[in-house]
């Protein structure tokens, strides 16, 4: 395997990562503020709290961990993409930056505060939204080179059915993945009304997550064939995740094993994640730049390998340990302070 | 002025910095303070340091949380504003940056671990080993971006053939010649800083009437560790001032308004400079400037005039330069007479206005952060990349850049209010005399 295809392996992992965390992060925030809003939050707030509070800066870990690791492989990503994102990545990290605060904001200072809970929820739902326009433009299409500068071409990009499609997938499988998941961490604290809820929505959001992904597999054929055609090379893997889509629907709609649903969800978005990111491949942006163009130098690209595997052998074992005390320990989920060893 | 990619980027650049900084130095800083806290209460017994901790931690997440974001607001916008700049330092020093995620990583894992499993272990001293690694991760983190900073300075580890930077070597580039002094220099400023900041909170709850023996241990507390880094802060200034003399002697020059090369040359503080390079109304402390960048009062120092013009730093840094040396120095004074007065009985330092000077030191100890990382930035110009990029080439070449100047100058407003009507929330319902009676039904203060 090529030092190229380690480093984008290693990227992609990392950018799967952030999507089922930081959906988990950003769907919750949004039921949580749904939840104050609408006076239901006796049902949803406290199963809600009692997973964020621990582990939302970790969340936000993977996403920075994603744009540094791509500048440190692919130093001319950030000549290319740098230029091109100057907008849509600042309102981005306005977002970012909103949802960050705002939640420390309403779970330290001020529990049950309904702006600084619509502050958050909202803008965690419209993070996924502005982040996911950097899949469309690495699509192509959107980009020409002017004087030898990158351009973004902003009327084209805002009036593509393609945007939009993406939008609405990032936005959907947000509050897909969360809701599964906190159905299953429901279920977990013994809160019926909290698991028949979240169950619910899961439910309801199943559907327009799979019309909106079969959509950008439609638009993708008019828009950019190479990448439609090598994406049909890979049907087997989207057929597959879309069998593990089944399986999650049918044993929520059983009520019956939500923490094999949510496993079968992993699989199905890291099924279709990859076979979208393998059919990308060479390319970062279409049709300017592949991962081997890009590419930094060897002796940089083995260190930060080692790094990596220094770092992953120091992170797993802390990660071990979080989830150990907070997702899986019984008197915490059910909310029991009882001292332990 | 905005329509100028290259000086709104500047611009941006500055506002980001300026306000992330205050709260990077509170992310760095804290974590050694709680230790040193709750180190104390577990080996005294005493339920007060316990609780220094526990609130200091209370207030802690806060920053954090805002920390996180504008940190990562600033990691990104190095590529929004200078992508040429990224590009090629990419190349040879991604790795200290690469590393400080995992650096991060592993704090901000073991911070949720700390915060939320206060009441979860028997045996207390288990809960103080989780600070550990939460102070170590904050070190690291500000060691690895201060070593980015420094090879922006001195950049190192590579060669140049034909205008192509060619092999690489991240190690060097890492361990650059600014690199020891630069990193130092942050973490005991860092140490130093928070230090009077918590001592300028205790200080102002006695002057506000509460006459609790809680704040009377934290203010000494905390003067004293403030002290020991405010002169660990000096002598490791000094060292700066030796490195710039060596490897960056127009920054000195530019900062000492030292204009032609001399030897015993003078160190000159504030003051006025006409366009004739003449100076009037400074403080002149004779030889200084030699001891500063040689060691020995008779060196040769270099002055600016060696520079071409184009490549001369602002001379608005010898103000920055001054702010931070003379707000360090009254900080070492206003500490050491503190702690003197305290164990020889002396009555003034428990006056209003002495405590009022010691409020006043916290808000000070920012400015000589923000005034040193000022001349550190701008001193450096033209360079973004000294002797190799200016920050023409580097900038971004898009539009809006004047735009989203305004949009970040909005949500920093956002958050940086936010922050103190939060932290004040957080402490006005839950001074400390109700917390200590919460966890021990009262014992007379």
């Amino acid at each position: 395997m090529s030092l190229e295809l380690i480093g984008i392996s290693v990227l992609w992992l990392f950018l799967f990562g952030y999507v089922i965390v930081g959906s988990i992060d950003y769907g919750a925030g949004f039921f949580n503020a749904h939840s104050i809003i609408t006076g239901k939050q006796h049902i949803l707030s406290k199963v809600i709290q009692r997973y964020l509070s621990p582990v939302w800066e970790v969340t936000n870990v993977f996403f920075v961990f994603f744009f540094v690791g791509i500048v440190g492989f692919f130093p001319q990503t950030a000549y290319y993409f740098g230029t091109i994102l100057l907008v849509p990545g600042s309102i981005g990290l306005i977002l970012l930056a909103i949802r960050g605060s705002y939640y420390a904001f309403e779970s330290y200072g001020a529990r049950g505060h309904k702006g600084y809970a619509f502050m958050y929820g909202a803008s965690g739902l419209l993070i996924p939204a502005s982040l996911s326009i950097v899949l469309t433009i690495s699509e192509g299409g959107f980009v020409s080179i002017v004087d030898d500068n990158p351009v973004l071409d902003y009327a084209a990009l805002f009036t593509s059915p393609l945007t939009w499609s993406i939008v609405v997938l990032s936005i959907a499988a947000v509050l897909y993945i969360s809701a599964v998941f906190l159905t299953w961490y429901a279920f977990k604290t013994g809160d019926d009304n909290a698991t028949e809820l979240m169950r619910k929505y899961a439910i309801g959001w199943s559907v327009p997550l799979i019309i909106a992904a079969s959509g950008i597999i439609y638009e993708l054929s008019f828009h950019n064939e190479e990448h439609f055609s090598r994406m049909i090379d890979l049907w087997w893997m989207f057929g597959l995740s879309f069998l593990l889509w089944i399986g999650t629907v049918w044993l929520l709609w059983k009520r019956t094993r939500y923490g094999v649903a949510f496993g079968l969800l992993v699989g199905q978005f890291a099924l279709a994640f990859f076979a979208y990111g393998i059919s990308h491949y060479p390319y970062l942006l279409y049709p300017y730049l592949t991962i081997y163009e890009g590419f930094t130098n060897t002796a940089m690209a083995i260190s930060l390998i080692i790094a990596f595997i220094l770092g992953m052998a120091l992170l797993l074992p802390s990660l071990y340990l979080l989830m150990k005390l907070f997702l899986f320990d019984k008197n915490y989920v059910q909310g029991n302070n009882s001292k332990k060893e | 002025m905005f329509d100028d990619p290259v000086y709104a980027s500047r611009l941006l650049t500055l506002l980001t910095l300026s306000f992330h900084i205050i709260y990077a130095t509170i992310g760095v800083g804290v974590p050694l303070m709680i230790m040193i806290a709750q180190w104390i209460g577990i080996k005294k017994n005493d339920m007060h340091y316990i609780m220094m901790a526990r609130r200091w931690a209370k207030g802690f997440v806060v920053t954090v949380a805002v920390g996180v974001v504008t940190g990562t607001a600033i990691g990104l916008q190095l590529s929004l504003l200078w992508p040429q700049f990224m590009e090629l330092a990419g190349n040879i020093i991604a790795l200290p940056l690469f590393m400080e995620v995992f650096a991060f990583f592993f704090e901000a894992i073991f911070l949720g671990i700390y915060l939320y499993t206060w009441d979860r272990f028997d045996n207390p001293k288990k809960h103080f080993l989780l600070l550990i690694p939460v102070a170590i991760g904050a070190g690291m983190s500000a060691f690895f971006i201060t070593a980015v900073n420094s090879f922006m300075n001195s950049p190192a580890g590579f060669d140049i053939v034909n205008g192509q930077l060619v092999n690489a070597n991240p190690i060097a580039a890492m361990f650059n010649p600014s690199m020891p002094t630069k990193v130092t220099h942050v973490l005991s400023t860092a140490y130093m800083t928070v230090a009077f900041m918590l001592a300028a909170i205790a200080a102002y709850r006695l002057i506000k009437g509460s006459n609790h023996v809680y704040h009377k241990k934290a203010l000494y507390m905390t003067m004293k560790i403030g002290l020991v880094f405010a002169i660990a802060t000096a002598l490791l200034g000094d060292l700066s001032g030796k490195y710039l003399a060596e490897y960056q002697p127009e920054k000195l020059a530019a900062a000492e308004w030292h204009f032609e090369t001399e030897n015993e040359a003078p160190l000159i503080m504030f003051g006025v400079v006409d366009e004739n390079q003449e100076i009037s109304y400074a403080i002149e402390i004779p030889l200084m400037l030699s001891i500063l960048a040689h060691g020995y009062p008779s060196a040769e120092v270099t002055g600016l005039n060696e520079f071409p013009e184009e490549e001369q730093p602002p001379l608005i840094i010898h103000y920055y330069f001054a702010i931070m040396v003379t707000i360090g120095v009254f900080m070492i004074g206003l500490s050491l007479v503190y702690w003197f007065g305290i164990r020889r009985g002396w009555p003034f330092v428990r006056a209003q206005w002495y405590r009022w000077l010691i409020v006043l030191g916290g808000p000070l100890s920012f400015l000589a952060i923000e005034a040193g990382w000022w001349l550190a930035e701008r001193g450096r110009q033209p360079w973004i990349l000294r002797g190799i990029m200016t920050v023409d080439q580097a900038a971004t070449t898009s539009d809006y850049v004047g735009h989203m100047f305004i949009l970040f100058a909005g949500l920093y407003l956002v958050l940086g209010i936010g922050t103190v009507v939060v932290l004040r929330k957080i402490f006005k319902n839950d001074p400390v005399e109700k917390e200590l009676e919460k966890l021990q039904g009262g014992e007379p203060s």
